[in-house]
């Protein structure tokens, strides 16, 4: 059930998780990882597409990498996105566990967007258990 | 009804699922079997190999490999494109020849052995030519590394694959081919297609890589709805079914695990990608935004439509150096307060280090359970965590240093912070880094020199 005021207004958008409306996998290419975000279900493609820009996965990966180019594919659903000096060298010459950005792609999906209520409640278990 | 050719992955790197080439022969037709090897840094290994040992520089697996699916792969007429070769392709043919004889099959087998990748001899000569072999990254002149290089290959695309396939090779063993080809190749073989078809080439190169990665793209490492993928001990590697006009079918053998469907294929094909208009290889450029997917029934994944662009007139080089040296090691601190006493560990252990006047490139410390793999994206670490593992990695161009870093975590367990277990694997071993260098290089230098030759059992 909507709230009273829910009706009258225009739904006021509500944060979600990416990891509600998306799947991703990633990989490297010498210091650079790219991270290919995948909408859950078509519908949700262009909701992605208008709200996680290379600017704002720029502004959540802040300290962890130099600069973020993205690229849509509307027939996949999905953006891929290049993390650019992500890896600490990269390759063999990194230290990290994650050398290869192998995991990049669940780090992105914990990156909260505004999304419409009706989105949420329909993708976020939380919410629609409270429903 | 039109041909349809039937391409499977039976590797999709070295040290992958070894009961994978021997299910894909027996679990139902297929026309070729496709084994993927190489990745970038795999190269310099064999080459270190090979510099010990003047027999080895190729992917040892395959020869056990195809030792196990020899009789069936004779008996099928099933045929085999690999670049298990490695720095040594004509060893490793050697190798799979004297299987073939061992078990009865000597003038039932022909190889086709492609090289002419190798241009490590030729570094020198490349450069008095004018290729500069700039680092394609950094834009840095092969100059700055040139005395520590340890191996250099071209990427070859499809073209000495469907030479050595209408020479009638059964088994086609190269180096450096990249990891498309080797499915690309069958297709422009059998189905007839025109190196300069490029919308059909890109489509030939997409198929390869959906299927270069193995079971990536037929439910192993699949992130969506991971909990529904069963049967993953007995997962299914993914077989390509390709028709003329470039579409093609993306499956696996029946009864086999896993999952093939659109998510599946989705994020194979975003792997490891850069801009999905411009997918470069030896053979032409594939368009990803072109792609379309459709599933078109039970692990039946339906691909068609894709684009291409004319081929460059450059190849991709991958160049191997040696770079210095490198360790890691790690400690796991018990709760209570695990994460704090993994923190001090480390303080102490970076103290210790820099009294000892000891100087490193970097040094890297994770607390693995709290922030080695989101880092400050995992938030605040839990007080409550049951155990931290610690884990430092150091690195110096000298070897001194990392050796000494090396003896410096046990102590750790006697004079640092309580509650420190898991050293039973003594001192981590000093590793050596060979790194990659990437490059480009014209075509024409190197095409005329790739050699094409059939091999008898």
């Amino acid at each position: 059930m909507r709230s009273e005021r829910e009706k009258r207004s225009k739904p006021r958008p509500v944060p979600v998780q990416l990891r509600w409306l998306a799947h991703a996998r990633s990989g490297d290419k010498g210091n650079t990882a790219n991270v290919g975000l995948i909408a859950l279900e078509p519908e949700l493609y262009p909701l992605l597409a208008r709200a996680v820009t290379a600017a704002r996965v720029a502004r959540h990966f802040r300290g962890m990498v130099s600069r973020v180019e993205r690229f849509e594919l509307p027939n996949l659903g999905a953006l891929n996105f290049l993390l650019h000096d992500a890896l600490d060298g990269g390759g063999t010459i990194s230290l990290k566990t994650d050398a290869q950005g192998k995991v990049y792609s669940t780090a992105l999906l914990r990156m909260e967007i505004s999304a419409p209520p009706a989105v949420a409640r329909r993708f976020q278990p939380r919410l629609s258990a409270r429903r | 009804m039109s041909k349809v050719v039937r391409v499977a992955a039976g590797q999709g790197f070295w040290g992958d699922w070894l009961e994978a080439p021997f299910r894909q022969v027996k679990g139902g037709p297929i026309d070729y079997l496709m084994m993927d090897y190489l990745a970038e840094v795999t190269m310099s290994i064999l080459q270190k190999q090979r510099s010990r040992d003047p027999a080895a520089g190729y992917a040892r697996d395959f020869v056990p490999a195809m030792e196990r699916i020899l009789p069936d792969i004779a008996a099928k007429g099933i045929r085999v494109t690999s670049n298990a070769g490695g720095v040594n392709p004509r060893g490793c043919a050697d190798a799979v020849l004297e299987s073939a004889r061992r078990l009865g099959l000597g003038g039932k087998i022909r190889i086709g052995l492609v090289t002419g990748d190798d241009i490590l001899d030729r570094l020198d000569e490349l450069l008095a030519r004018g290729q500069e072999l700039r680092d394609l990254d950094t834009g840095r002149p092969l100059s700055d590394i040139r005395e520590r290089v340890r191996s250099a290959n071209a990427y070859l695309g499809m073209a000495p694959v469907v030479e050595a396939l209408r020479g009638g090779a059964h088994i086609v063993i190269t180096g450096r081919v990249t990891d498309t080809g080797l499915t690309l190749g069958p297709l422009v073989h059998e189905l007839g297609w025109r190196p300069d078809e490029w919308d059909r080439i890109a489509a030939g190169t997409v198929a390869g890589h959906i299927i270069e990665c193995g079971a990536q793209s037929s439910g192993g490492n699949l992130l969506k709805d991971w909990r529904k993928v069963c049967g993953l001990e007995r997962v299914g590697f993914p077989i390509v079914e390709a028709s003329n006009d470039g579409s093609f079918v993306v499956t696996k053998h029946p009864g086999t695990g896993g999952v093939v469907n659109v998510a599946s294929v989705t994020e194979q094909l975003v792997y490891e990608m850069g801009d999905p208009r411009s997918y470069i290889t030896p053979d032409g450029i594939a368009d990803f935004t072109s792609i379309r997917l459709s599933q078109a029934g039970k692990d039946r994944v339906r691909v068609s439509g894709i684009t291409g662009a004319p081929r460059t007139p450059m190849l991709k080089v991958s160049i191997a150096y040696f770079y210095g040296y490198k360790a890691v090691g790690t400690l796991v601190y018990a709760w209570p307060e695990a994460y704090a006493k993994a923190k001090e560990a480390d303080r102490v252990l970076r103290a210790r280090l820099a009294d000892l006047g000891l100087e490193f490139e970097q040094i890297l410390t994770e607390f693995v359970g709290a922030d080695a793999t989101h880092g400050r994206l995992a938030g605040r670490p839990d007080p409550d965590a049951p155990e931290v593992q610690l884990r430092i990695g150091v690195r110096a161009r000298d070897k001194v240093p990392v050796e000494r870093f090396t003896r410096e975590l046990a102590p750790l367990v006697l004079t640092g912070p309580p509650s420190v277990t898991g050293f039973a694997g003594g001192r981590p071993p000093v590793e050596e880094i060979v790194a990659y260098w990437p490059a480009l290089v014209d075509r024409r230098e190197i095409e005329p020199r790739v050699r094409v030759e059939i091999l008898k059992a």
